[in-house]
């Protein structure tokens, strides 16, 4: 197809704003194509640069071996303690952020005079803009050392400091998720529930949770995606040791494990880095399949 | 479409285009390989030189100190990099030693750990975990609390080899920068860690190894044990190219004792 031919065919001639038109259209293909593209391009990148060394090492050695030393003069390259420490890691924010978060977001919903939530709100808002390494800062200057005075353990760089840095960190996405999902519960539901001689408490807990159910689920799992995922803050708290977890043990995460030893990092080590990534990488695909499942139920709901 | 092609086409050219004309021919390469430790030292004199004698290309390859030593001995580069003294069997095969620089690292602790000096073997125990309260060393009841570098960091290297505590020390904290250390010490007061020489330790207190504090003097002079030579490896019977020679005349020198030292070394050179 020639210029020519193809300026003809699409009466630009005659119609110069189609022209116009068709190239926005175009730029705005363009535009969406970069978000697709950096998504290859990333998985392509971590799957070719991260397994070989998974082969090198082998599979069963990489994903169980207790012991990780990638610069001692026998190198050994197993990562299961940081794959325990993201699960526990990840489940002990749950474990507390959830909670708070639920109940936070019922009581704004339904409960807060309007002032208190104006206030609340952003509150939530500033928190959920706080920078990761701020969060760190505070855990490794007030959090680490107060779980030391509090627990009398020798360091309070632990696997709990982390727990409760990703708690905190969590808490707005669990708490606006749930907050909008509850907010969209029709009112005639609870007005029944009400005129049936429910009490208020009764009606939330019974009738308007219920009905928002897979929207709380998808907070849930947001602020897993997002404690999963975090790097920074936790790096300063969790002592970075690659031990097998335990409360009161210096910890090292999937994320940390990357970030920490990548910029010294050459031959195999490096390359094991990049098996850890697409690890953890394999991690959030899978907790974004569990969101999506989750939001198309909804919508069928 | 291929109008598009074509725009796409001319941009791609026109960038290469710019690309190229921003690479000058450099006329001469020195190769530089090994110590990892080195990182900062070498890229920082070859910056300078580099911005002094445009023309020269310094390349380095951080392999280790053993593959630099290698290499040059096998003339894969001009001048092999090495983190510690050459051995007399590396020596004998042909390879001469120039140290260029000294590297120092402080032992540091909290500042109401009432432990003012440590022996070397004292520290390697409360590193390696066979001490595991203040108490046995002269301290208060508390129990040790070791906090070091990540793994691959050159401070750590060379600590754990001076000490030789290499792939047994038992941490508590393995962090990324020394300025976190110095933090984690500050904040510990059972803590005991290590940073180089050149960072500022204000907020806690370095020791004195057997008697002797840290200092660029007491570095220099040997008597602070804590330290090892930045030492560039070259072949003895085969001379430097021109280039590679005009920069490791250089790098010896007083002119880039100020550079050397604002890498974190001590340099040798008067």
């Amino acid at each position: 197809m020639n210029l020519r031919n193809l300026i003809a065919q699409k009466g630009y001639k005659d119609n110069p704003r189609r022209l116009i038109e068709d190239v926005i259209h175009l730029v705005f293909l363009l535009l969406g194509l970069v978000a697709v593209g950096s998504v290859l391009v990333i998985t392509i990148y971590l799957v070719i640069s991260g397994l070989p060394a998974i082969f090198k090492i082998g599979p069963a050695e990489f994903l169980f071996g207790t012991r990780w030393a990638s610069t001692a003069s026998e190198p050994e390259f197993g990562i299961l303690p940081f794959i325990l420490t993201s699960v526990y890691g990840t489940a002990g924010a749950i474990v507390i952020g959830v909670p708070i978060g639920f109940f936070a977001s019922v009581f704004l919903a339904k409960m807060a005079p309007r002032k208190v939530r104006e206030i609340m709100e952003l509150c939530i808002g500033v928190l959920a803009g706080i920078p990761s390494v701020v969060y760190g800062l505070v855990g490794m200057t007030i959090l680490v050392p107060g779980i030391r005075i509090l627990f009398g353990v020798p360091d309070g760089a632990t696997l709990l400091a982390a727990i409760i840095v990703l708690a905190v960190m969590i808490l707005p996405s669990v708490i606006n998720v749930s907050l909008t999902a509850l907010q969209a519960v029709p009112r005639e539901y609870e007005e029944a529930s009400l005129a049936l001689g429910a009490t208020s408490t009764e009606t939330y807990f019974r009738v308007t949770v219920p009905a928002a159910k897979s929207g709380i689920f998808t907070a849930i799992v947001l602020g897993i995606g997002r404690a999963i995922g975090e790097a920074m803050a936790i790096m300063m708290v969790a002592g970075n040791v690659a031990n097998m977890p335990s409360i009161f043990k210096s910890v090292r995460f999937l994320t940390t494990a990357v970030a920490s030893e990548m910029s010294y990092s050459s031959g195999l080590q490096r390359e094991a880095l990049f098996s850890i990534a697409l690890v953890l990488f394999f991690f959030i695909m899978i907790i974004n399949a569990i969101l999506n499942v989750l939001k198309s139920g909804r919508r069928e709901g | 479409m291929k109008k598009l092609t074509m725009i796409m086409l001319v941009a791609v050219l026109s960038m290469a285009a710019v690309f190229a004309s921003g690479a000058k021919e450099s006329t001469a390469t020195v190769s530089t390989d090994g110590s990892t430790s080195m990182e900062a030292v070498i890229l920082s004199l070859a910056e300078q030189y580099m911005n002094d004698n445009p023309g020269v290309n310094i390349t380095y390859n951080p392999t280790g100190s053993g593959t630099g030593i290698t290499a040059a001995l096998e003339g894969r580069c001009d001048i092999g990099l090495s983190s510690r003294a050459l051995k007399d069997s590396e020596v004998s095969s042909g390879l001469t030693q120039t140290i260029v620089a000294l590297d120092g690292i402080c032992i540091i602790v909290n500042k109401d750990n009432p432990v003012a000096d440590l022996s070397i073997e004292q520290i390697a125990g409360l590193f390696d975990g066979t001490v595991k309260n203040w108490s046995e060393v002269g301290g208060a009841d508390a129990p040790v609390v070791a906090i070091g570098r990540e793994a691959g960091s050159g401070t750590r290297d060379g600590f754990e080899s001076i000490t030789g505590t290499e792939d047994v020390c038992v941490y508590s904290q393995e962090l990324t920068s020394t300025g976190a250390v110095i933090t984690a010490v500050s904040q510990n007061p059972g803590a005991i860690g290590y940073a180089s020489l050149a960072s500022n330790l204000d907020s806690v207190k370095p020791l004195t190894v057997e008697g002797v504090s840290a200092s660029e003097e007491t570095v220099k002079s040997g008597e602070y044990k804590i330290q090892r030579p930045f030492v560039f490896a070259t072949l003895t019977d085969t001379p430097l190219s021109d280039a590679a020679q005009a920069f490791f005349d250089y790098a010896v020198s007083a002119d880039a004792a100020s550079i050397i030292a604002g890498a974190g070394a001590v340099p040798v050179a008067e």
